[in-house]
């Protein structure tokens, strides 16, 4: 079958997609955006989190014919050339990020949080990324992460 | 107003910044958070297959016999391997060769690959390789490690026998008695390594009849060595490049999909990519030794101890892979980091139908740790004496002779570890305005604070660094100094693997420290610089730090060699991108110096020897340095329902130099949250020799609701003996996470809890 729709702001097409084939099949190996990692293919690790009509689904769960005409927004298409997003920057700055196969889909989460909650306490963002497995950081640089972007999204200028 | 005196030059050089001791940003950062960074998983070539493994249901059969056909008659399907198929020598192994690549006449344990496929598309070759008809006489496993070394009538499951390595350890006297005696059985049940990223890569054949290969691993060399003889080839013709790898714990450290995709690779002439689904993982690399581990210690009325024996079975699996190395570490780290007069060890590493088993973070200190610990708390109870208590009074320190009769010969602050951790300040008492997300069960809504009982536990322990009993250890880099774009860059060049851990940075904060230049570029690594040994052993800081060094030494000297022809000077030295000379100040920029040379060596680096130990009294220099963390935990325990929360940990330990303190505290807070899911939560449950949990679902790892917040101290107590003084971090924070929460929970619960992970069950009694 063929699949349409909107990836990052573009419109892309996908054909001879199988019935089977996910969301995450369909981004990783048919239009070239590998950003969204698969970790379990079961909705358990959260590592290919992106954005269906602004809402963060694991991407391994969502059926490729189910996004016909819909919008996704990977974790490439936060920030720009230029810029990262405040979230991708704090995510480097404050050491969060180690092997980074966990970081596209924790991103995404982070984001969405942020959007809102602007201001959100440790106990909301673990709430908040308790779906997104890490194995290697323990974590809690990736709640400073949080914290940090929160702030920088504010305005707020951190050390 | 301050007098002036006029003795030398102010300093004219502006210093470079994200060298040693700090901690600059990752170079790989950007790129990873962009989603950008190429993992194994994320390759990609025109024309590529998909290649996919056929694995036996069953822990132990004879097979009768194969066919592909069935595969092959399905559009799509390029290929359908089998064992007949290997070109050249059908087995692999890191310590002993006796794994086969594809299985000949039979299967030792469920997920052994037997057949391999490539097809268009990972669906059809999926359907291949169901497709595929083999005929198997399914025979009665062995699952117990003890049976299958002494049981009677039990199969021999290789040539030699079902025993990997017998470990005895024998120190003073053998008969000793004490006034004080305790004793028990402890049980570690199957870890996983649990990476994020699959076990992936993608082969590419070559014009020249070779293959190229982009696999996510830990030590590339290893790779090529044991791939080359299966495919027949030489072994300059299996050029592999390092693939992005999603973190590794060990369990890169054995072959995986590397001689299948290579396999398919040359017998279809496309590129062919591998990626194991996460069910496939659990099959796909070696696991944790399970132990079973039977402990006496000895000690007098106030608890100095006078013996300590022990017998430990762990269970290898089907394939040896690194279990005799395993066992080594369990039995000569087998007493902890204490001062134990009179020893007697005895560790087995046994072959069964089992998963096989082999590298994990800890590597066999951990299974020992979780004993001697239960021990020590047991013996400071009989005593009469508090858990830091009984642990100070038999502190290992720095001239401590370890039980091979090997002299610590720097830091070994047990007794200081201890006293930090104890002292650091309790997390505040739960109040009466409950946050039911901090209660054990959080949001699931299981208690408001009713049941619910507090405990504290402590644990310290030990771990060696590098390999150890005689292994030539050493790492290769490649230092190239010149000038681009007006300004002198260093480039690095190793095949020391990146798992996350953040040694690319470190290279480069060396390459600035050593050559006093701010740029630096770090190569991908691969095959066509010498080996780097493996990132496994906390090893990598060390040994690829030392090589990059020393290769940087080599090209700083040429580089005052040619200083000291123009300038006549000699007191030399490199800062912030000038030549500088104590006594003259500024000579030149560096970039001048160089003109249009690069200047480039290649350097080994090999850490002070280790010995083989006695094989009959395991006497012997077997290690290379030690590192030392001890652990607090504080948790809240539902004695009704037996959920654990933990709800604080505090971490102490020695870096000897902390090269990237960022990177050090990252290593100690992953470290420790997967010896929290030791504690109470991972398990491989087997059963008749399956894996019954093959899955995320299933199988649990810490989760950000798990995990709670750490206070760490981290030490720097230099070791004279290695580059900057540094030990390596990696492996011990895992290494005593463990037995502080099981004795906090015991702590809360007064129960005995001999077997890890805790469960529920283990606690409520039911
Ligand atoms: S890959 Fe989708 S949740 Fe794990
Ligand atoms: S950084 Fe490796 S899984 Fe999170």
């Amino acid at each position: 079958m063929r699949v349409k729709f909107t990836v990052n702001g573009e419109e892309r097409t996908a054909d001879d997609v199988w019935e089977g084939e996910s969301l995450l099949y369909v981004l990783r190996e048919r239009l070239g955006l590998p950003g969204a990692k698969n970790a379990c293919e079961q909705g358990e690790c959260g590592s290919c989190t992106v954005y269906l009509d602004d809402t963060p689904v694991c991407a391994c769960l969502v059926a490729a014919g189910q996004v016909q005409d819909r919008e996704v927004r990977t974790v490439e298409g936060l920030g720009s050339e230029e810029e990262l997003d405040p979230v991708q920057q704090a995510f480097i700055e404050r050491g969060a990020v180690q092997c980074g196969f966990c970081t596209p889909g924790l991103i995404v989460a982070a984001h969405d949080l942020i959007r809102r909650n602007p201001c959100p306490k440790d106990a909301e963002i673990r709430e908040a990324l308790a779906g997104n497995l890490c194995r290697c950081t323990g974590y809690e640089k990736i709640i400073d992460a949080v914290h940090t972007a929160a702030a920088h999204s504010r305005g707020e200028a951190t050390s | 107003m301050t007098q002036m005196t006029r003795t030398s030059n102010p300093p004219l050089t502006t210093p470079i910044t994200g060298g040693v001791g700090e901690s600059p940003l990752r170079p790989d950062g950007a790129l990873k958070v962009r989603g950008e960074f190429a993992y194994s998983s994320d390759l990609w070539a025109d024309n590529m297959l998909w290649g996919v493994t056929l694995r036996t249901p069953h822990p132990y059969a004879r097979i009768r016999s194969i066919d592909v056909g069935p595969a092959l008659a399905l559009p799509g399907v390029y290929a359908a391997l089998t064992h007949e198929d290997v070109p050249g020598q059908n087995a692999y192994g890191l310590e002993h060769i006796d794994q086969p690549v594809l299985a000949v006449d039979v299967v030792r344990y469920q997920g052994e690959a037997v057949a391999i496929v490539a097809a268009d598309h990972p669906e059809t070759a999926r359907r291949a390789a169901a497709a595929i008809v083999v005929d198997y006489e399914v025979l009665e496993p062995v699952d117990n490690a003890e049976t299958a070394i002494f049981g009677e009538g039990v199969p021999k499951l290789h040539e030699g026998g079902n025993l990997v390595r017998y470990v005895p350890i024998l120190f003073g006297d053998q008969d000793a008695t004490a006034e004080v005696v305790v004793s028990g059985t402890y049980e570690v049940g199957m870890q996983d390594q649990a990476f994020l990223g699959p076990e992936s890569g993608m082969a590419v054949p070559a014009e020249d009849g070779g293959v190229d290969l982009y696999v996510a691993t830990q030590w590339l060399h290893v790779d090529q060595q044991q791939i080359a003889p299966a495919l027949n080839l030489p072994q300059d013709k299996v050029r592999i490049t390092l693939a992005g790898v999603g973190g590794a714990f060990g369990a890169r450290e054995d072959l995986s999909m590397q001689v299948h995709a290579c396999m398919l690779a040359l017998h279809t002439n496309k590129p062919v990519k591998m990626v194991y689904t996460r069910e496939e993982s659990f099959f796909g690399h070696v696991h944790r030794h399970p132990a079973v581990m039977h402990y006496e210690h000895g000690a007098d009325r106030d608890g100095k101890l006078v013996y300590v024996r022990a017998k430990m079975f762990l269970d290898g699996g089907a394939y040896a892979s690194s279990t005799g190395a395993v066992v080594a570490n369990a039995a000569t780290l087998g007493v902890g980091p204490y001062n134990v007069p009179n020893v007697k060890i005895e560790g087995w590493g046994a072959y069964t139908n089992n998963p096989p088993c082999g590298a994990m973070r800890g590597f066999g200190a951990v299974q020992a740790c979780f004993a001697y610990e239960s021990q020590m708390d047991k013996l400071a109870e009989a005593i009469g004496v508090d858990p830091v208590e009984i642990r100070l009074r038999n502190a290992l320190s720095e001239g401590s002779v370890m039980p091979t009769g090997q002299l610590v010969d720097s830091a070994a602050p047990v007794r200081e570890l201890m006293e930090r951790v104890r002292d650091k300040p309790m997390p505040p008492a739960r109040t009466s305005e409950v946050d039911i997300r901090t209660m054990p069960g959080g949001a699931s809504n299981t208690t408001h604070g009713e049941g619910v009982v507090r405990g504290v536990g402590y644990g310290v322990g030990i771990k060696n660094i590098c390999f150890s009993e005689g292994f030539d250890d050493y790492s290769t880099a490649r230092v190239r100094l010149e000038v681009i774009g007006g300004e002198p860059v260093a480039m690095v060049h190793t095949a020391a693997v990146e798992v996350g851990q953040g040694l690319v940075t470190l290279q480069a904060q060396i390459a600035r420290t050593e050559l006093g230049v701010q740029r630096v570029t770090i190569q991908p690594a691969d095959t066509s610089v010498g080996s780097a040994g493996s990132t496994s052993a906390s090893r990598q800081s060390y040994v690829t730090g030392g090589a990059v060094q020393s290769a940087c030494a080599a090209v700083r000297a040429e580089v005052f060699d040619l200083a000291r022809e123009r300038f006549g000077v000699s007191d030399l030295a490199l800062e912030g991108g000038k030549v500088v000379s104590a006594s003259r100040g500024v000579l030149a920029d560096l970039s001048d110096v160089l003109g249009d040379r690069a200047v480039e060596h290649t350097r080994e680096y090999r850490h002070r020897p280790s010995f083989p130990i006695d094989p009959l009294t395991g006497q012997g220099n077997a290690h290379v340095q030690y590192g030392f963390a001890a652990h607090r935990a504080v948790v809240d325990v539902d004695v009704d329902l037996g959920l654990v929360r933990v709800v604080e940990l505090a971490c102490a330990q020695d870096v000897g130099k902390a090269m990237n303190p960022d990177a050090v505290i990252g290593q100690i807070q992953g470290g420790s949250a997967q010896g929290l899911g030791l504690a109470v939560m991972e398990e491989i449950q087997l059963s008749g020799a399956k894996i019954r949990n093959p899955s995320f679902t299933d199988y649990l790892i810490p989760t950000i609701l798990d995990m709670p917040p750490m206070t760490i101290d981290v030490l720097e107590l230099a070791d004279p003996n290695a580059p900057y003084g540094l030990r390596g971090v990696g492996e011990p924070p895992t290494i005593s996470s463990t037995p502080a929460i099981v004795a906090a929970i015991r702590d809360a619960t007064k129960l005995a809890l001999k077997r890890i992970p805790v469960r529920p069950e283990h606690i409520t009694g039911t």
